[in-house]
């Protein structure tokens, strides 16, 4: 238990000496994890948006699919994208494996079904008349659609913000993809994970320290953004 | 109005960082034939565990201009790194299984440069009586006695390798061994596996640089330290450019050339020394002379 303490003394100490590593690794955690969690977004809301308001068959079985694969282990992901860039692996040739490319590209992958399945549900719980309101009102399709959209903002907001929490707290994925190099794959959980190895339990307490407060930062900058 | 400022704003924010994010890092792959050459070597978990590989890699970078890029693996994650070509060297401790990458056409050169001992640790009062004994009579000793766990890495590495190597030379087979109800595989890395057996109050095959800077601290103590058979040889191993044409033979050999300079190998004999009292590592040379012993 003492270590608990100490790491927190020695969380505080990396912070308010701007330790030049830490603010590196945690810089590095922040970039990669808002961009996969963004690219993810980008891609997962409009599509939210025509899966909610259009019908076909096996509607309901996808969005099971999408739901079943909020449970996908990181660890399949990250060897996924191994063996798809590795040297001798179809896309080998680009040479991104052990990037920090790799590892945006990882966890947008693994954040898609996150952000798809919880952005249907954020437009499922707006009320449908306002997509017909919107309608009669001479809105075409996609005007009703953003319309529906900007009445769930809050709910997607969170849904993103659940995204980036998955993104930055996920180890197995950037471990393998990533290859946790100093000063160019390095995040708060890989480093989090090495220090754990090497037995500096208190440093990767600390670490684990600052990855929340970073969470916490990026949470109440989000929520300002909401009220005003 | 505020409301669709604020998400405009953010809109615009997250379209830019698309754009430029990926961009920059695009860039930093485009630069890749201009700018300071790239090197990337797997490394074995004990080598960076003990802080060496922090300790050289600014050196080398300085001395020779390139970049080089550390990665943390196992020997049998760092092999089948190399066999696939995806990094440049790698740096292992496995004779038999770098001689088959070599032969199998995968590695280029081996260069044996560190060497080290494993020891067996454990409890210590040394229930199964193995203190001062051949590794192989401990070994048979603890699986004699059949109340006290064995703590093994299970995953494969140098380590693990090694191990299977002792019970077979003790005239076990490692199938029956592994199935013993005192037979546990950590699957895990040296130091957790350290830890487990400190818990569990067990013996482990373990390698004298990693015991030194973690399980010390553990309550573990060594019981057996002699023996041909517990030398630990480091090496570094160059993917052979004509299989992998992108691999940067160039730098990987420079590598190994520093690592075998008499400035590197003076290092290793002090590494570790002033922190822990004794040096983790020897020159390979030392090794050579016979000085383990």
């Amino acid at each position: 238990m003492e270590e608990l303490w100490r790491a927190v003394v020695k969380a505080f100490e990396l912070i308010v000496s701007l330790d030049a590593e830490v603010i590196d690794i945690t810089g590095r955690s922040l970039l990669i994890s808002a961009t996969s969690c963004i690219i993810a977004c980008a891609v997962c809301f409009p599509l939210a948006g025509i899966i909610h308001f259009s019908s076909f068959p096996g509607k309901r079985l996808f969005i099971s699919v999408v739901q079943t694969l909020y449970s996908l282990p990181t660890v399949l992901v990250g060897l996924f994208i191994f063996v798809l860039l590795s040297r001798s692996g179809p896309l080998g040739g680009l040479g991104l494996l052990f990037t920090p490319l790799a590892m945006v590209m990882g966890q947008a992958i693994f954040l898609c079904p996150i952000v798809l399945g919880l952005g249907i549900s954020a437009l499922r719980a707006v009320d449908t008349a306002i997509y017909d309101v919107a309608m009669a009102l001479g809105a075409n399709r996609v005007q009703a659609t953003l319309q529906v959209m900007k009445e769930s903002r809050y709910a997607l907001a969170m849904t993103a913000m659940m995204g980036f929490g998955r993104a930055i707290s996920e180890v197995g994925l950037s471990l393998m993809v990533g290859g946790n190099i100093k000063g160019f794959t390095r995040t708060l959980t890989t480093a989090i994970s090495l220090e754990t190895s090497r037995g500096n339990l208190e440093f990767a307490i600390a670490l684990g320290i600052i990855l929340l407060l970073l969470a916490l930062m990026v949470n109440m900058i989000v929520g300002w953004l909401q009220q005003r | 109005m505020n409301a669709r400022f604020a998400l405009g704003t953010l809109l615009t924010a997250f379209l830019l960082a698309l754009i430029l994010v990926p961009a920059g890092t695009g860039c930093n792959q485009a630069k890749h034939d201009s700018a300071p050459a790239k090197l990337r070597v797997a490394t074995t978990t004990s080598l960076y565990d003990s802080g060496l590989w922090e300790y050289l890699e600014p050196l080398f970078e300085a001395r020779y201009g390139i970049d080089l890029e550390v990665l943390y693996a196992g020997t049998g994650i760092a092999l089948r790194y190399g066999e696939k070509g995806d990094v440049d060297a790698i740096v292992t401790h496995d004779p038999d299984r770098e001689a088959l990458f070599i032969s199998q056409g995968y590695g280029l050169e081996r260069v044996p440069f560190a060497c080290s001992r494993f020891l067996v640790v454990g409890p210590a009062d040394d229930p199964a009586r193995i203190k001062g004994q051949t590794p192989e009579a401990a070994f048979a000793r603890i699986a004699a006695i059949g109340s006290v766990l064995f703590i093994s890495r299970g995953d494969e590495s140098g380590t693990h390798i090694k191990e299977k190597e002792i019970w077979q030379r003790a005239g076990f087979d490692y199938e029956e061994v592994r199935r013993s109800r005192w037979y546990i595989e950590a699957g895990r890395g040296m130091g957790p596996t350290l830890l487990l057996a400190a818990e569990k109050r067990g013996y482990a095959l373990t390698d004298k640089a990693t015991f030194v800077t973690y399980g010390n601290k553990l309550g573990l103590v060594p019981l057996v330290d002699q023996g041909d058979i517990l030398l630990n040889t480091y090496s570094i191993l160059l993917v052979d450019p004509k299989r992998y044409p992108w691999v940067n033979y160039e730098a990987s050999k420079r590598l190994a050339e520093f690592l075998v300079t008499e400035e590197v190998q003076a290092t290793l004999r002090e590494f570790g020394a002033l922190h822990y009292g004794e040096p983790l590592f020897l020159p390979y040379c030392d090794c050579a002379r016979g000085l383990l012993r």
